[in-house]
């Protein structure tokens, strides 16, 4: 490939991607089916400007980017807890579906061997298209997002027995001569093992990853860190995941199930979110260029030879894995509203499945035109996965939407992590601290790798990065946290945090750190409610104790420094709108140091007053009534 | 009639009387409903503001659990606090003149565990007189308490019922439909649950 051509072919997919993707956006579509579009349009059907099948084997590699993300945001403990929904859910679901394609290709005259082959291939659902789908409604956390996502990992899982099992179904006679991983591009160093020697190395290269993410990597990445070079860690983080790829496609396992291991091993470690933020960007061009070559890739001449026989088929693929997968959220306890969302995410063909219907082929299991046949028919449910849900989201959840109980108080968060605190230091761990002690999760991001090396060691779960890059708030989860506290140390980085978390995220709850009364004008006029002067709170208890060693009683101190407090903050919040004129500032500063004066003056005078008139000795009509 | 509830609950996220009563009241319009302890986790009541929302209501109802025969602790220091001299009482104090003032309460004890041979050895209206005479004191009418009886041992059932009863009865004060002369009659607003208010009230 000449750069002149590496540059048109850019140039083509660049463009498409520019145009429709927007597009399909603001329409409502999502912009998967946005990038389908494209790909089908510059496909070789339409505008004839690219086949698809070359750019395709490279734009997995953004699905393999894609589980490593995940990965990162799945920490081991959490996994566990969903073993059930994995094993349970995603198990029912596979052999399930995998029964009653079968049971269909041997009505339509297949062979129990390839009808076999096309059941197991054909329960797949597209990770690429489910996950991005579902991060992009926000909908990764709700019970129907968890459990298609524990299904969607079962799945990738059992892609490995198939690949394993594809070749047992061929027709004997050609079993000698063929080789397990003849269909994989690259060529594995131990095809030609044995499979006794073979499964350690499968083994050992996993466990190898496990290690190196538990060990090796941190205190790499800590190197890493402390040049404060960001191309670097960049680089070290594109290192990762391509090394785990090359690895996995050495011992003839799925790379995307390597990079989501190494990703929960890295889950723990404080570099998750800068990790998260470095890949986004190249797995998200990946992945679009992924869905383009899906659209590309739609063979509309074969569809248009028999479009009633593959609409049937696209029809049925659908029907037999909404109804598998509506009956399985019921038994597993979803509500009819989120079991058929469930369904609707994960009713189409999987990406893996191109690759498997080659294997298959190559393999002899199936004839080539019923595999390319197929392979339409997971092209086009594919492309029907976003129309589905359009589908139900004006047809179904319109209807089934109960009306929502509101709730009479604020339930306290238990999402993970409700709240994000920026900056780590003596003012913030406070704060975190006490949140802590109150079972309430949060993310800390912190920018100084030998504080966070402390604070690691004393068991803080702490994360690398500057927050004033909205990607980096985003990686922390400001999409779904509820506050965020900005106690950082540096007066101007405060003022950008706070600006970016308002520009980006607007529903967040903002407290933020004001280092002194010209600092908090100054957040104040950007717009942050609660600003914290701080040393206010501190000096003022030492203020009061001081009243109380000068012989005031405890109790009046107490109230003169409450009543000192509300009126200094309501006079700062009168002269945060004077900042810029110096003059007024300076009078409203008298003024208001006057008034204080003066509140305390009655306080004190009107305390004698106070007790003998109004409580302890009632005045004379009292008397005369009582 | 407008009417205030002050609601008075430390634990109120534990409390189980208390947010019932709360639920079916909260959004009702021309009720207005003060969380003390939401709003004053520190004590430091606003005493002007409290006043305006005193001035602007006509029905005041002190809604708290029955603590040591009394109210929780913010509602004495909210009384000591707002009700000031020459506001709500004494010769130039008439900022509360003519309207009501009610206590609606939870007890952990039984009916017949309040009155001269139960345990507690007194009704409840008669450990509240100091609240009925702050009321007199300020020249308001005191009306007859509403009460749920063994808060912590109610069916869900039978909480439902009292939460309802008590929308009844408010909504009914705040539409006028029940006159406040008529309901001073009983020696508790529950009595008259049935006959003034209730799901077996007639329509006069």
């Amino acid at each position: 490939m000449t750069l002149h051509d590496f540059l048109f072919g850019a140039f083509i997919y660049l463009t498409a991607a520019a145009i429709s993707v927007p597009v399909a956006k603001r329409l409502g579509l999502g912009s998967v089916l946005g990038y389908l579009i494209a790909g089908i349009l510059i496909g070789p059907y339409v505008l004839g400007l690219t086949s698809g099948d070359d750019v395709l084997h490279f734009a997995e590699f953004g699905v393999v980017m894609m589980l490593f993300i995940i990965g990162l945001e799945l920490r081991p403990s959490l996994l566990w807890m969903m073993r059930q929904s994995i094993l349970g859910l995603g198990g029912m679901q596979v052999v399930l579906t995998a029964f009653f394609i079968f049971a269909a290709g041997l009505s339509f005259s297949l062979n129990w061997r390839e009808a076999l082959a096309v059941g197991l291939i054909l329960s797949l659902s597209s990770t690429a298209i489910v996950l991005q789908t579902l991060r992009e409604r926000g909908v990764m956390r709700s019970e129907p997002g968890q459990n298609a996502f524990s299904v969607l990992l079962f799945q990738d899982i059992s892609v490995i027995p198939m690949l394993a099992m594809l070749p047992l179904l061929t027709v004997p006679d050609f079993w000698m001569g063929i080789n397990i991983n003849e269909a994989n591009a690259s060529h594995s160093m131990i095809d030609n093992l044995p499979a006794w020697q073979r499964a350690p190395l499968v083994l050992g290269a996993l466990v190898s990853i496990i290690v190196a993410g538990r060990y090796v990597l941190r205190p790499a990445f800590r190197y890493i860190a402390e040049s404060r070079i960001r191309e670097a860690f960049t680089a070290a983080a594109l290192l990762i995941v391509v090394a785990i790829a090359l690895l996995m496609e050495t011992v003839g396992l799925s790379p995307a199930l390597g990079t989501f291991v190494a990703g929960v091993m890295l889950a723990d470690s404080e570099y998750r979110v800068e990790l998260e933020m470095d890949i986004e960007p190249f797995k998200g061009l990946l992945l679009g260029l992924f869905f383009m070559s899906v659209g590309a890739s739609v063979n509309f001449a074969l569809i248009a030879a028999d479009p009633l026989l593959i609409a049937g088929l696209v029809v049925g693929l659908i029907v037999i894995k909404l109804f598998v997968l509506y009956l399985l959220g019921r038994v597993f306890r979803m509500q009819v509203n989120s079991s058929l969302m469930f369904a609707c995410f994960l009713a189409q063909g999987s990406e893996f499945a191109f690759v498997l219907f080659s294997f298959a082929t190559q393999n002899v299991v199936l004839t080539q035109e019923l595999a390319n046949k197929l392979i339409a028919v997971v092209a086009v449910s594919m492309a029907l996965t976003p129309l589905l849900l359009i589908a139900y989201d004006k047809l179904i959840a319109r209807r089934l939407q109960a009306a929502p109980e509101e709730p009479e108080y604020d339930e306290i968060e238990n999402g993970e992590t409700p709240a994000i605190i920026v900056g780590y230091g003596r003012f913030g761990m406070t704060v975190g601290r006490l949140l802590a002690a109150n079972g309430i999760g949060f993310t800390v991001l912190e920018h100084d790798p030998s504080q966070i090396e402390l604070l690691r060691k004393f068991g803080w779960s702490v994360y690398y990065g500057d927050a004033s890059r909205p990607d980096l708030l985003h990686a922390a989860g400001a999409e779904e946290a509820k506050l965020l506290v900005i106690a950082l140390d540096d007066r101007d980085q405060i003022l950008s945090v706070a600006d970016a978390a308002q520009k980006h995220f607007p529903h967040l709850k903002i407290f933020a750190r004001a280092y002194d009364r010209r600092h908090a004008f100054e957040l104040m006029n950007a717009g942050i409610e609660n600003v914290y002067r701080e040393t206010f709170g501190t000096s003022l208890e030492m203020g009061k104790d001081a009243l109380h060693a000068l012989g005031f009683r405890a109790y009046k101190a107490h109230r003169l420094a409450q009543k000192f407090r509300t009126h200094d903050e309501q006079s700062l919040r009168e002269m945060a709108k004077l900042i810029d004129d110096e003059e007024a500032l300076i009078t409203e500063t008298h003024k208001a140091q006057e008034l204080a004066e003066r509140l305390m003056r009655e306080d004190r005078q009107s305390a004698p007053d106070m007790d003998d008139t109004d409580w302890k000795a009632p005045p004379p009509e009292l008397r005369e009534r009582g | 009639m407008k009417i205030l509830v002050l609601a008075a609950h430390p634990t109120l996220e534990a409390s189980v009387v208390c947010r019932k009563l709360l639920a079916g009241i909260r959004r009702e319009a021309g009720i207005s409903v003060v969380d003390l302890y939401e709003r004053y986790p520190d004590f430091n009541i606003d005493v002007a503001a409290e006043q305006k929302r005193l001035e602007a209501a006509d029905l005041i109802i002190f809604q708290h659990p029955f603590y040591w025969y009394s109210t929780p602790a913010i509602l004495k220091e909210w009384t000591d606090l707002v009700l000031e001299h020459g506001w709500a009482y004494g010769r130039t104090g008439k900022a509360l003149e003519g309207k009501f003032l009610m206590n609606a309460l939870s007890t952990g004890g039984s009916a017949d565990a309040y009155g001269e041979t139960g345990k507690n050895r007194f009704t409840v209206p008669e450990f509240l007189a100091p609240i009925a005479q702050t009321a007199s004191l300020c020249k308001m009418s005191y009306l007859p308490p509403f009460v749920v009886f063994e808060g912590r041992r109610l069916e869900w059932a039978q909480l439902a019922e009292s939460a309802g009863l008590y929308k009844d009865l408010l909504t009914g004060l705040r539409d006028d439909r029940i006159d406040p002369r008529a309901l001073a009659r009983y020696r508790l607003a529950n009595n008259a649950a049935g006959k003034l208010y209730g799901v077996e009230a007639k329509p006069a």
